[in-house]
């Protein structure tokens, strides 16, 4: 059996999707925030389903490449129900998406969901009415809290064997009638004999592009009689036909909604004004770099805490480790490097890590996120984008790879190159380690922030470069503001858990081995003839020591691998005793800028093609090499 | 009739015709905008920066240029929809 996710983004479909299916589903109180197709099997009531959370979608209308999937699939695939998540403090809108659903003559039932926040803003909703109009069954939910959701599915699996088909609600007439003489052309031609007939019908006098296609291509006799029917339709109302029966959707759905909710005065809490505080003119900027400031001096002070003890216990076990088994012997060097990785995991990535992931997905949680979208709209235009793309790069501060994913919630082709270019320069979770365990622990916290203003300043330059020579203009922000949200600490747990089990599970091994591979190099000396190789980038160019050649190749599977492949490259934790302050400012200025890790590299292949992706891996190493050679000799300079 | 993007804050608007391709029209009726929806204008960010608008309890970012494209009528001067309408048609198809 499989049941179907759908609803309008932001309606809270992958909080409902993880409460069943264990967190496996990226949330963001941020519209748009699931970007794939999210599959599950889960046992309910004894009965094994397969669940499948739809990316959210405002309408079954492919204005976007991404919703013509979702569309696509919901009128393709087989699945058993469809269960439409809507959020109850927004109903008349998302009813409009639950009507397009009904159309489609499956079996479906609604999820009424975000009943608190509906509370909140004084909405109260008469499920039993909403049922009787719309005619599927309605259960009540608030996904966040875990409330109604063993009814919801109780109730879906009880539907889902009657099998009961929903019907499509009737609209205006002459839409109607429109709709009926398609569907006549329709049949004459056995289109939709498989799919629902007036869903079609539909779509044709919308003029959506994708069944435009589909269908005028192999009959194209169909054009000129459908567009016959739409100008009359036209005429009759003086608007295209497609707002004709937008808008006529939009007044049964009001009608609905006024027959189901009734209104009271919304309650004006805390909500209210902190978004006072958050999105006024004067207030808004100064306190989003507050709290960024905030995030960023947390992380640094929690990391320094916890990196010191653990670094000098790592380093006591390093010592009995020497004794025990001389580093000259084959069994020592093997067993010197697997500590080193497991001690870099431990002392040098998780104490700022941790922290980090933790403080990003408070702000992913509570919906601040889209509210730093409206405030930096402005400045982003001056990159040539627009607020939108706020979310896929404060998401590459976190790894490049879902954040070049997320520029797929950008409507332009345009806009998602830029932004997934941009995306992968922004130091991600693993560079950050390096400027904090590297720059901010030896060199202070304001040399860390530097390389972040540099940074920026950088991806500014180039947005503004990459704008000018791409054609095309921004078509603008369009951004659903949802509401605050006190972020939950289950949520939190559950979504630092999913990233740091992706570091366990993947990284951390690799970097053990890597460490042993290197410390198997320099045994048989074969590191030094590498480095030898490199030594004209790292010693002549950057000025860096010899050893550090190495840790650069292995940066290039992930880049906090350079951190702790220098500690065992150098032999010690106490880097300040083998490096200057301005060769471990170069050397994080040039991991910082070259070439993103082979799992950025692969995900921009995918998003961008293999020869952008060349070029621009070809291209951040020139830059590295530049920017390394800039800050050598402007910390010379400067000190 | 004038362009949301010139309409003050607290000010409660009437949405007369959005210009603009079918698209972006599109986009908007989706999110809740509708011709002859009322809107509030919630704040406007400096520097020509986005109008924050709330319809129906849903509230809405909506860029300058976006917002130029939206006519408004302000209260109390209520002109029949009926009029405008065709105008909003021409610049389509």
């Amino acid at each position: 059996m499989r049941f179907i996710l759908a609803g309008q983004p932001n309606s809270g479909k992958s909080t409902i999707f993880n409460s069943i299916a264990g967190y496996r589903a990226a949330t963001a109180n941020f519209p748009g925030s699931s970007i794939s197709f999210t599959f599950s099997r889960a046992l309910i009531l004894g009965r094994e389903v397969e669940v499948v959370d739809l990316p959210g979608i405002y309408s079954l209308t492919s204005s976007t490449q991404d919703s013509g999937k979702a569309e696509g699939y919901l009128l393709e695939e087989p699945y058993d129900l469809i269960i439409n998540v809507v959020d109850a403090s927004r109903l008349g809108r998302s009813l409009e998406l639950t009507m397009q659903l009904l159309e489609l003559e499956r079996p479906m039932i609604v999820a009424l969901n975000m009943m608190d926040e509906a509370a909140r803003g004084g909405i109260e909703v008469d499920h039993e009415e909403l049922s009787r109009q719309i005619g599927v069954p309605v259960v009540l939910t608030v996904g966040r809290r875990g409330l109604g959701l063993k009814e919801l599915f109780r109730r879906a699996l009880q539907h889902a064997h009657q099998g009961e088909e929903s019907f499509a609600l009737t609209l205006d007439r002459e839409v109607e009638e429109a709709l009926e003489e398609v569907g006549a052309f329709l049949e004459t031609t056995g289109i939709g004999n498989s799919v629902p007939r007036r869903f079609v019908a539909e779509k044709l006098l919308e003029r959506d592009p994708h069944f435009e296609r589909e269908i005028y291509d192999q009959h194209p006799e169909l054009k000129k009689q459908v567009r016959g029917v739409a100008a009359v339709l036209q005429k009759a109302h003086g608007w295209s036909a497609d707002q004709v029966i937008s808008g006529s959707r939009h007044a049964v759905a009001h009608c609905i909604e006024e027959e189901a909710v009734t209104l009271e005065r919304p309650q004006i809490g805390w909500r209210e004004w902190a978004d006072r505080v958050f999105l006024h003119p004067w207030t808004g900027g100064p306190v989003m770099v507050a709290i960024l400031g905030l995030l960023f001096w947390v992380v640094f002070r929690v990391g320094q805490r916890l990196e010191m003890p653990l670094i000098e216990l790592t380093d006591r076990l390093a010592a009995a480790l020497a004794e025990k088994l001389p580093p000259e012997t084959l069994l020592g060097t093997l067993a010197g490097g697997a500590l080193t990785g497991i001690a870099g995991g431990v002392a040098i990535v998780l104490p700022y890590l941790l922290p980090f992931l933790i403080g990003l997905a408070i702000l992913e949680d509570s919906g601040y996120l889209p509210r730093m979208a409206y405030i930096l709209d402005n400045f982003m235009h001056r990159i040539g984008l627009h607020g939108k793309s706020v979310l896929p790069l404060i998401l590459g501060y976190g790894c490049s790879v879902p954040a070049i994913m997320s520029a797929r919630i950008l409507p332009s082709l345009r806009d998602r190159r830029i932004t997934a270019v941009l995306a992968s320069f922004i130091p991600c979770s693993a560079r950050t380690i390096v400027i904090f365990g590297l720059v901010a622990a030896y060199m202070g916290p304001w040399w860390a922030l530097g390389i972040y203003l540099l940074n920026l300043l950088i991806v500014v330059v180039l947005g503004n470069v990459l704008a000018r020579t791409m054609k095309g203009a921004s078509p603008g922000l369009i951004l659903e503001i949802p509401e605050l949200q006190l972020p939950q600490m289950k949520t939190l747990a559950a979504k630092t858990w999913l990233t740091l089990k992706e570091f366990i599970t993947i990284a951390w091994p690799l970097l053990v081995a890597s460490s042993v591979v290197l410390g198997l190099l320099e045994w048989a000396d074969a590191a030094a003839t590498i480095n030898a190789m490199l030594a004209p980038l790292t010693v002549v160019l950057l000025g860096l020591p010899v050893a550090v050649g190495m840790t650069l190749v292995f940066g290039i599977l992930r880049k906090e691998l350079t951190l702790v492949m220098l500690v065992q490259a150098l032999g010690t934790t106490h880097l300040s005793a083998v490096m200057t302050e301005g060769q471990m400012l170069t050397f994080t200025l040039f991991v910082v800028f070259y070439v993103p890790c082979v799992a950025t590299v692969a995900v921009m292949a995918k998003e961008l093609g293999w020869r952008d992706t060349a070029v621009i891996s070809a291209f951040s190493v020139l830059l590295a090499v530049v920017i390394g050679i800039a800050g050598r000799f402007g910390y010379a300079l400067l000190s | 009739m004038m362009a949301l993007d010139t309409v003050d804050v607290k000010r409660k608007v009437r949405v007369m015709m959005i210009d603009g391709g079918h698209r972006v029209r599109a986009h908007l009726n989706t999110l809740g905008i509708h011709i002859g929806d009322w809107l509030t204008v919630v704040e406007r960010a400096p520097f020509r920066g986005p109008v924050l608008v709330e319809i129906n309890g849903t509230r809405l970012a909506l860029g300058r240029g976006i917002a130029a494209k939206i006519r408004v009528e302000m209260d109390g001067a209520l002109q029949p929809l009926v009029q405008s309408q065709p105008e909003a048609e021409t610049e389509q198809r």
